[in-house]
């Protein structure tokens, strides 16, 4: 029988958790609750004496100054209702894991397996309510019950049996190690069955080339010798259903496409990721030359180029938005935590310096209904924030960049984009230290966390397949200390040079990271019963692609690995030895002595024809809307200032720490009370050193909506010229770009699907022809494109989207240029054009608009714009800078006002215009949203230097900075057309999500 | 000349090892040691060779018990290998020994913990004080002025003048006694080193956000009466340098951030007492 150990607050100490739900409970299920607190519960399941027992809550479970605990005894009282949430069994229980550590301390001896301690939360309310209601609060906000179990008892229940049991919420399993053959011989209506009832997610053709595999003779016969039948075992079936998902080989990005555009040119694409982002990387460094500064570029985790002599920058970004979808905290650290191993596993590891992350939700505000199994906006918004706080602060990684997107589509699938960074030695132990390789004989190694079901199959939204006694497969929880304890050794073994070759177990798990390096020396043999597991019961097909959390796979020679298994002890981190590297060109898994699966290698990676998919584009007209003309536009600033995309994200980015490490430079909030939005971030990762590091992202997905060539081209430029504007250097940046689509596959469910391909296809031209100009290779990106909800009547798809994120240089980070207006008297200078490109903009939509006149980027006149900019922060004549996007001109000299504390005085009609004379109006001229726009402020003595250097690239002077704290603009007629005191302004701006 | 010689201790969470540690170094001493506490408990790296050491921020553990919680159970209950003694002792011998500890963010909620501060009447293993969650119930980083008691017997905060600006970057930092008599004693011996205040450094506040998290009496730091053992929420090492303030693009500020001067303190103390 296991033992409780509660542990509740003394009276009179704050119960900040409960004081949270309650107002939650009033906010979302407008219940008016009087009163809520929280008790901890530790259900221990070992044979401990009760004075350890109590030892245990004495010590690491309770704070002596403010909590009290008790041993197999209730603590609550004076409550309705309690409900009690903990985990289901299997699901990563962070806080159990180390309350069981902290027992082992005090034993001296580490819990036998299958004894363990468990953490719940138990909630006691207060006040006027039913059952139901308590049912609804339950699964409403404190339990999310794919993954966490809940029992509710009254007061009268409560004491009648004394409380909540004891119960432990163990995986009851057998091992079983069961490998199963699988008939392909069969109809093509039974091979779908199979693909589809194994979640192969595998089509026709695919399956029909596996049944041709198993037919080849000569693979019969090695498999005879193998001990295999001619049929495929699950192992290999499930193998092979992984190393040709959508998630890992990118079909659609490797497909052919069949192009029309709007004239009926037809044109034939032979892969998009080789003919335009590969493609444009190469162009790109073959146009740089000698100043190519590329290291290693898409065949790695991450991309990898040159920071200095010394060191290396790497960079990566993912998107973890299914996961998210279903558990918006677990989903999200899990985002965060993945991604932090793809640099740490790039070359021969890196350091990680810092993280970036965009999220693109619904309105948190939404109040219509919303189909069944979707989470409200709010909760997904909530989960997601918190989520990759914890990842990120706990990693101790600065988050130093990101943003919040939002329309109502992305309640069909929230988009969760996290990015990290690392540096690496230029040379590790003489290597260069992006390079990495096996030599056949080296072991493979797994270290990190065990393997257990999490993650299998990735996530579905079906909950029917869980219940308590089985383990939930669908969502993984990071486990963020794990990972830093298993980083913190493997880095020091890099320097130790104790492993050849290391890589992260993501997707796929070892199916994935095993079958890449055994590309690399040309096959493996890995027994799977060696490999540690959380809880017995897993079949071998099962331990191969379990995406369980927190591991590296590497390539240790057999010469060092008593000293890394050594090392791996000391430093508490779980290294186990697989197998070994071959160059047998079979990719073999054994489970003991028994061959589980025998894949040719070839087949494996090669087998795959690519797709076919079919492409049209239809350029889609909008209503051209016609607004009146008028007056005064300052009721339409504070409106837009308030807006969810515009507004402040303080509330949210404040919870992130961007400061750990040391190196900050420019933070994501500045100005004269801190509270003014950066537009990119300045790290310095050595700190004896001012060379600083600076990243910036672009996404604007409203765009879509009218054409995704130029979607892209503005979320490019939008990425560099945030970049550029804090002072990034031209000569070494570099993109990534992360789409996330809509099924763009043309099906009986998609029947719009050629047009969603066409949007893919023009996006990809955008980027080539924006990059190509701004001299930017992309070293990394990847896609997510199945974003859409459909339960079978609703259908919402999210709008095409991508993020574009730069990192790059700043020589001397004591030149970089922050957005706040400095002092009263410096000129206001806007460069760049404006134009009549209001289509798409966040004033058409407050109005209710999309219209058509997109904005277009003129890559060439920016970029040598952006060239002469930099030369002017370099030689320190840039007082301020900040680019113009969302809200245009308006919104842009609000912000840089508000932010340094000093009024701008701006004239509309020195503003310069492109394009016909009809569109030339006040409201264009205020919120249109033309791109490669920055406002500069400059000391009136240094106006007539930073004139020169700008020469004819678009640069003109519209105003001056004013001691009077008000955004004045005069119209073209000359009135004032907005007149607003910046404290309205700024209580505009930061009202609308300083409460979340 | 000997040598001035800093620890700081990581893993298992810790993560300010590396700023720390670069913050020792422009604060003088000879040299800055990151020890990892496999390390430690291996027995590879001993206390007894360090003048001051650095409990520093992160998140130990996760802080899945409550912030820092495991540690300091590991810390008195974890044996150094090959030795025969538990860990805790090379401590005590370290603070009897006259020597310094800095405590930051989740090192002071682990000295807090362990008992090591306020520590009363040289009895440096029970907990009389706590650090615990914020008031507003979430993680903040922002920047904060902290006045600082001129009166503390803290040999960290000699010369400064009024205050100090730095960041704060918590969940748990809401500082609360286990009783008035706690509280008051800390007072009457000026062992509330750093106060929560308005940028003129001249009255403590309980106002949200100069007050981050609604400590008791605003305190943000507390040293022990020895003034050799001191911990804070706020951040000093992350501001040794004026790129690090938030608004150095728009101030005329000194090269030195404000933080630098805890550890030239400590460089100085040890140079003079203890090599």
């Amino acid at each position: 029988m296991p033992n409780r150990i509660e542990i509740a607050l003394k009276n009179g100490v704050r119960d900040a958790r409960g004081e949270r739900i309650k107002r939650e409970i009033g906010h979302f299920l407008h219940l008016a609750v009087e009163e809520v607190r929280t008790i901890d519960v530790y259900t221990v399941d070992a044979p401990l004496s009760p004075d350890l027992l109590e030892q245990a809550a004495a010590g690491p479970f309770s704070d002596p100054v403010i909590q009290l605990w008790s041993l197999d005894k209730p603590l609550a009282e004076g409550f309705d209702y309690a409900v009690e949430v903990g985990f289901r069994p299997g699901v990563t229980d962070n806080v159990g894991r180390t309350a069981r550590e902290a027992v082992s301390y005090l034993t001296g001896t580490p819990l036998a397996d299958g004894e363990g301690v468990y953490y719940a939360v138990q909630y006691l309310l207060k006040g006027a309510m039913t059952v139901d209601d308590v049912e609804n609060i339950a699964t409403g906000l404190l339990c999310n019950t794919l993954i966490q179990r809940y029992t509710v008892l009254s007061s009268q229940e409560f004491s009648r049996k004394g409380g909540f049991a004891a119960v432990a919420p163990k995986v009851q399993a057998e091992t079983r190690a069961e490998v199963r053959e699988i008939d392909l011989e069969v109809s093509d209506e039974e091979l779908m069955r199979i693909s589809k009832e194994g979640v192969l997610a595998l089509t026709l053709d695919e399956m029909q080339i596996i049944q041709k595999h198993y037919r080849d003779p000569q693979v019969l016969e090695a498999r005879s010798k193998m001990g295999l039948s001619a049929r495929p075992t699950d192992v290999e079936l499930e193998c092979l259903a992984q190393t040709w998902s959508e998630h890992c080989k990118h079909k659609i990005f490797a497909g052919t496409v069949q192009y029309e555009d709007e004239h009926g040119n037809r044109q034939e694409i032979k892969s998009l990721f080789k003919s335009f982002i590969q493609r444009t990387t190469k162009d790109v460094r073959e146009k740089m030359g000698d100043k190519d500064f590329c290291l290693s570029v898409f065949k790695d985790n991450a991309g990898v180029i040159k920071f200095n002599e010394q060191h290396s920058l790497v960079f990566k970004v993912e998107t973890h938005n299914s996961p998210s979808a279903l558990d918006p905290y677990g989903g999200a650290l899990t985002g965060i935590v993945g991604v932090n191993r793809d640099p740490f596993g790039t070359g021969q590891g890196s350091k990680l310096i810092f993280n970036t992350d965009v999220f693109c939700f619904a309105d948190p505000f939404y109040d219509k209904p919303l189909p069944k199994r979707l989470l409200h906006p709010r909760r997904i918004y909530e989960g997601v924030v918190e989520g990759v706080e914890h990842g990120g602060n706990k990693s101790g990684i600065p988050t130093v960049n990101g943003s919040l997107v939002f329309d109502e589509r992305f309640a069909g699938k929230p988009l969760v984009f996290c990015g990290t960074a690392g540096l690496m030695p230029a040379r590790v132990n003489g290597q260069p230290g992006h390079d990495k390789y096996i030599k056949p004989g080296d072991l493979i190694v797994m270290t990190g966390g065990r393997i257990g079901k999490d993650g299998i199959h990735g996530a579905t939204f079906s909950s029917e397949e869980l219940n308590e006694n089985s383990p939930v497969t669908a969502v993984q929880i990071g486990d963020p200390i794990t990972q830093k304890r298993m980083f913190d050794f493997l880095i020091r073994a890099r320097d130790k040079g104790l492993y050849r070759f290391i890589t992260d177990n993501g997707a796929g798990g070892l199916s994935s990271s095993i079958g890449e390096m055994a590309g690399e020396c040309g096959g493996c043999r890995m027994d799977l019963a060696k490999a540690p597991l959380k809880y017995p019961g897993l079949n071998p097909w099962e331990i191969l692609i379990s995406e369980a959390q927190e591991r590296m796979s590497l390539a240790v020679p057999p010469e060092q690995i008593k000293e890394f298994l050594a090392m791996a002890e000391r430093f508490g981190v779980e290294a186990t030895v697989l197998g070994e590297f071959t160059d047998s060109g079979v990719f073999h898994m054994q489970y003991g002595e028994q061959t589980v699966a025998w894949l040719p290698m070839e087949f494996m990676h090669e087998g795959l024809p690519p797709m076919q998919l079919p492409a049209k584009w239809t350029p889609p007209q909008h209503p051209e809307p016609v607004l009146e003309e008028k007056n005064d536009y300052t009721d339409e600033l504070k409106q837009l200032l308030s807006s969810l995309n515009i507004c402040s994200k303080e509330s949210v980015v404040r919870r992130y720490d961007h400061e750990v490490q040391g190196g900050s430079v420019v933070k994501p909030f500045i100005g004269v009370t801190n509270d003014g939005p950066s537009d990119a971030a300045v790290v310095r990762p050595i700190l004896d050193s001012f060379e600083g590091v600076v990243t910036a992202h672009g996404i604007c997905p409203r765009y879509s909506d009218i054409d995704t060539y130029h979607m892209t081209a503005n979320a490019v430029d939008e990425a560099l010229r945030n970049y550029v504007a804090v002072g990034g250097s031209l000569e070494l940046v570099a993109g990534l770009d992360n789409f996330c689509w809509c099924d763009p596959v043309l099906s009986e469910k998609t029947p719009d699907g050629d047009y969603k391909m066409a949007q893919l296809v023009r996006s990809n031209q955008a980027l080539y022809d924006v990059c190509m100009v701004y001299n930017l290779p992309l070293i990394s990106g990847k896609d997510s494109m199945k974003n859409d909800f459909y339960d079978g009547t609703t259908k919402i798809s999210i709008p095409p989207t991508l993020l574009f994120s730069v990192i790059g240089k700043i020589e001397d980070a004591r030149k970089a240029v922050t957005m706040d207006v400095k002092r009263p008297g410096d000129c206001v200078y806007l460069l760049g054009c404006t134009a009549d490109e209001l289509g798409g903009s966040e004033y058409l939509a407050m109005k209710g608009f999309v219209g058509n006149k997109i904005p277009k980027v003129d890559a060439m006149s920016a970029y040598a714009r952006y060239q002469a900019y930099h030369q002017a922060v370099l030689q320190g004549l840039v007082a301020s800078c900040h680019d113009l996007s969302d809200g245009g001109l308006a919104v842009a000299a609000a912000e840089s006002a508000f932010a340094g504390g000093f009024g701008i005085s701006i004239d509309l009609s020195r503003v310069p215009w492109q394009g016909p004379e009809d569109g030339w109006r006040d409201e264009a001229l205020l919120f249109s949203e033309s791109a490669s726009r920055l406002l500069v402020t400059v000391r009136r003595e240094d106006s007539e230097a930073f004139e020169a250097i700008m020469g004819g690239e678009g640069c003109s002077r519209i105003g001056v900075v004013t001691e009077n704290p008000l955004l004045s603009i005069e119209a073209i007629e000359g009135h004032d057309v907005i007149m607003a005191d910046l404290s309205e302004l700024k209580e505009a701006w930061q009202k609308t999500l300083r409460e979340l | 000349m000997a040598q001035t010689r800093a620890i700081v201790i990581t893993g298992n969470g810790t993560n300010c090892e590396m700023e720390a540690a670069h913050a020792c170094r422009m604060g003088g001493f000879d040299e800055a040691v990151i020890a990892h506490i496999a390390e430690i408990l291996s027995g590879e790296v001993r206390l007894d060779d360090f003048h001051f050491l650095n409990l520093t921020g992160g998140f130990l553990d996760g802080d899945d018990l409550g912030s820092a919680k495991a540690q300091a159970n590991r810390l008195k209950h974890a044996s150094v290998s090959g030795s025969g003694e538990k860990l805790v002792e090379q401590f005590t011998r370290f603070i009897n020994a006259g020597k310094l500890i800095l405590g930051v963010c989740n090192g002071f909620q682990l000295m807090v913990k362990m008992g090591m501060l306020p520590a009363f009447d040289g009895d440096y293993l029970n907990q009389s004080v706590t650090l615990t969650h914020n008031d507003c119930g979430r993680f903040q980083d922002r920047w904060c002025y902290l006045k600082v008691d001129a009166s503390s017997p803290s040999v960290f905060t000699k010369g400064i003048n009024k205050g100090i600006y730095l960041p704060v970057r918590h969940g748990e930092g809401k500082f609360v006694c286990d009783s008035d008599a706690t509280l008051q004693r800390i007072e009457q011996e000026h062992l509330a080193v750093f106060k929560y205040s308005g940028s003129d450094y001249d009255a403590a506040t309980m106002e949200f956000p100069a007050n981050p998290n609604g400590a008791q009496n605003a305190i943000a730091g507390i040293c022990d009466p020895t003034g050799r053992l001191m911990g804070l929420m706020p951040h000093p090492e992350a501001f040794i340098h004026y790129t690090q303030h938030p608004r150095w693009t728009r101030e005329e500020l000194p090269e030195a951030g404000d933080g630098l001067i805890l550890y030239k303190n400590a460089a100085e103390y040890v140079r003079n007492n203890l090599v």
